[in-house]
């Protein structure tokens, strides 16, 4: 998992509640035998007019004009907005992987469905809750100024807008700060006690050897 | 200090213990499949690991495969594909072994590790499929995983988890003729709700649990994800030894003595405390049948669909309009008039010998319904397949204009081309009767396979009671 340094983005705004992971990436992409490319599909019933099929190239598709993220302004986000319970539904890790692929790098919305909040700290996507008001200051701040970015300061745990220095304050459990601060997946947190489990592998093969016949 | 069945599980694998409680669990039994694998073996290629231990993978492929015309092999693409990568990636990577499509033991991976003797007593088991419960019938710690879970479970042989709680479902009496195990999963999720074993391990114990073949329990355990608990578990008893012995990777010799002296501690001992008790009197339980899109909608046989009037909870009235405007139903309608269209006997839940058994006996000798369009049993493996054939149940079936296919998991997820049209009401004994489970606005009825040959035969549901009476 790469680390997450102090990140700074532009910010697209899906004012929408409930978002859910069917919604994130559609079912018919979950065929796939990757984690990766998943980003061109991510909200594919409303990123396109036509009905996305696997294997069908977006240039031979219709965007959908009238979906925020196809608008020129929100090119390049990397920071996503939205409202309530976000991520709700499946516990199909293709939803983190959609959103990261993508280009996102956090999530800010008031709450998050739980399953897709901890496979996206898995992922390496920072999902942030910050209260409703903070939410509809954000949402007013993004449509108001066109390329506004956030500051994601996950060391300090906080969002700073870059045009008028507000900033709010966010939790995150300790040890999964640690983790995307410094970068470490749970394999790689668990290969660090490669010593204990071999040990522990003897110790069971003598007290149950036919597990290991 | 007393022991459950699950905390002596749970205490033989704990690598280490974080101050939080969370304990990183030695995994004995890794068992894949096509569709949450490939991922899980591409995120270890990225990151220039091999797996901790290959003889701990048992793997094949079941969601996707057909169940009919195996010579064309699988002509969905994308289904290809996964199954492809799949043998792809036994073969570069290994396992202690593969059943690969078209193999003659091939099946779904929760009636294949039992039948095979790969899940065994006292063992810890991961699947990326959440009815990995089902192995818990043979008294091991089995639950279902993630695909990052997969993954980590391949790179270091432990799973990070958090320690859940202790149920025990206790059902005493007898079990009546024609009441079987996945009656009383349904009864059970009907009482204490699809979220009522959230936290906990259950484990099932009582008379009637006693009695019941290890088919049954698997039944049983395979059901407990559907009750909100991740893992459900039965003591060993003479039954499970019984069950274990001979069967390809079962210990033998010497070790399968050792291996059986150590078996018979796993119970739960006497005085254990649990964190929460459920009984059920068994000789009470008559069939069940869902009526709506969650398996705690249910009810018995001689019941009626339920009347949103009467439901004074607001969100839970809702609830009873939404699922009868989806299955299509009138309150207060009997069950047993209640017309089908399909007939699904299959999936991990009851595809094993004894419940094509039990359908065959119902159906011998009589004609699926005009209004039937489609009845099929898809055994759960290539070996149960053949033995039913050797019993020449397929010829039952068959003659009753049954269709009769190949293994896997078939119209439970319709993945493959097994699957409702909208509108479509079946009779399955699968273990889901969410929204579009088994396509796009098809409408499932969950049933046990006793029930489903009933009602293919009689055209409505019925209770098989009237049919089966020994
Ligand atoms: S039969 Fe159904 S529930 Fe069982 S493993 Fe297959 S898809 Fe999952």
């Amino acid at each position: 998992m790469e680390k997450f340094a102090l990140h700074k983005g532009l910010v697209a705004p899906l004012d929408r509640a409930n978002i859910d992971t069917d919604a994130i990436i559609p079912k018919q992409f979950l065929k796939s035998i990757k984690r990766s490319g998943f980003g061109v599909n991510l909200f594919d019933a409303w990123r396109f007019l036509d009905v996305g099929q696997p294997g069908v190239s977006i240039n031979q598709r219709r965007p959908n004009p009238n979906f925020i993220l196809n608008e020129p302004r929100y090119q390049g986000a990397s920071i996503l907005l939205a409202r309530k319970n976000f991520g709700c539904g499946s516990s199909r890790e293709h939803a983190p992987w959609a959103l990261a692929d993508y280009g996102f790098k956090a999530v800010i919305a008031p709450s998050f469905g739980e399953i897709f909040f901890n496979n996206s700290l898995k992922n390496g996507l920072l999902p942030i809750v910050l209260s409703g008001i903070e939410v509809d200051a954000l949402f007013h701040d993004v449509l108001g100024f066109p390329g506004f970015q956030l500051i994601v300061d996950l060391e300090n745990q906080r969002v700073v807008t870059e045009t008028n220095g507000k900033s709010f304050n966010f939790q995150i459990d300790p040890f999964r700060k640690h983790c995307l601060l410094n970068g470490l997946d749970d394999i790689g947190l668990t290969l660090e006690r490669v010593d204990e489990i071999k040990k522990f592998e003897e110790q069971h093969k003598l007290n149950q050897p036919w597990l290991f016949s | 200090m007393l022991k459950t069945l699950y905390d002596k599980l749970w205490d033989s694998h704990v690598v280490r213990t974080e101050d939080d409680g969370t304990g990183l669990i030695y995994i004995d039994r890794h068992l894949i499949h096509e569709v949450t694998s490939p991922q899980a073996y591409e995120g270890l290629k990225l990151a220039k690991r091999r797996p901790w231990r290959v003889e701990s993978i048992v793997a094949t492929a079941d969601h996707n495969t057909p169940t009919t015309d195996w010579d064309k092999g699988i002509e969905d693409p994308i289904s290809k594909l996964q199954v492809d990568t799949l043998d792809q990636n036994i073969k570069e990577y290994g396992s202690k072994a593969y059943f690969p499509f078209l193999d003659s033991r091939q099946g779904i991976v929760h009636v294949i590790g039992p039948e095979q003797g790969a899940t065994l007593p006292g063992m810890t088991v991961v699947c990326g499929d959440s009815h990995t419960s089902t192995h818990g019938a043979l008294a091991c710690l089995a639950h279902g995983i993630g695909t990052s879970e997969v993954e980590h479970v391949l790179a270091t042989q432990c799973l990070v988890q958090k320690k859940m709680k202790n149920m025990l479902v206790r059902v005493e009496g007898q079990l009546g003729a024609g009441v079987s195990a996945k009656d009383i999963a349904l009864a059970l999720i009907g009482k204490i709700g699809t979220a009522g074993g959230t936290g906990y391990a259950i484990e099932f114990a009582g008379s009637v649990i006693e009695s019941l073949s290890v088919e049954g329990r698997m039944t049983l355990c395979n059901m407990a994800i559907e009750a909100g608990a991740r893992a459900g578990m039965i003591a060993v008893d003479q039954v499970t030894i019984d069950y274990l012995h001979g069967r390809t990777f079962a210990p033998k010799g010497d070790l399968w003595d050792q291996a059986v002296s150590y078996w018979r501690s796993l119970r739960s001992d006497p005085g254990a405390i649990f964190d929460l008790m459920v009984t059920l009197n068994g000789s009470e339980l008559i069939p069940q049948v869902t009526w709506g899109t969650s398996p705690e909608m249910v009810v018995g046989i001689d019941g009626r669909v339920p009347d949103p009037e009467h439901e004074k909870d607001p969100s839970k009235r809702e609830g009873i309009e939404q699922a009868l405007k989806y299955m299509g139903l009138e309150p207060n309608t009997l069950l047993t008039e209640v017309e089908i269209d399909k007939v699904f006997i299959g999936s991990c839940t009851n595809s094993r010998i004894e419940d094509i058994r039990i359908a065959a006996k119902v159906v011998a000798g009589k004609r699926v319904a005009p209004n039937v369009q489609l009845a099929m049993v898809v055994p759960g493996s290539g070996l149960v397949k053949t033995q039913a054939e050797q019993e020449g149940l397929d010829k039952i079936f068959i003659a009753a204009g049954f269709e009769w296919r190949q293994p896997g998991c078939s119209m439970c997820l319709a993945m493959n081309n097994d699957r409702l049209e909208a509108g479509e009401r079946c009779a399955s004994t699968s273990n889901r009767n969410f929204e579009g489970r088994q396509g796009a606005g098809g409408r499932t009825h969950l049933v046990s396979p006793a029930m489903a040959a009933s009602a293919a035969v009689n055209g409505t549901f019925v209770d098989v009671r009237e049919i089966i009476t020994d």
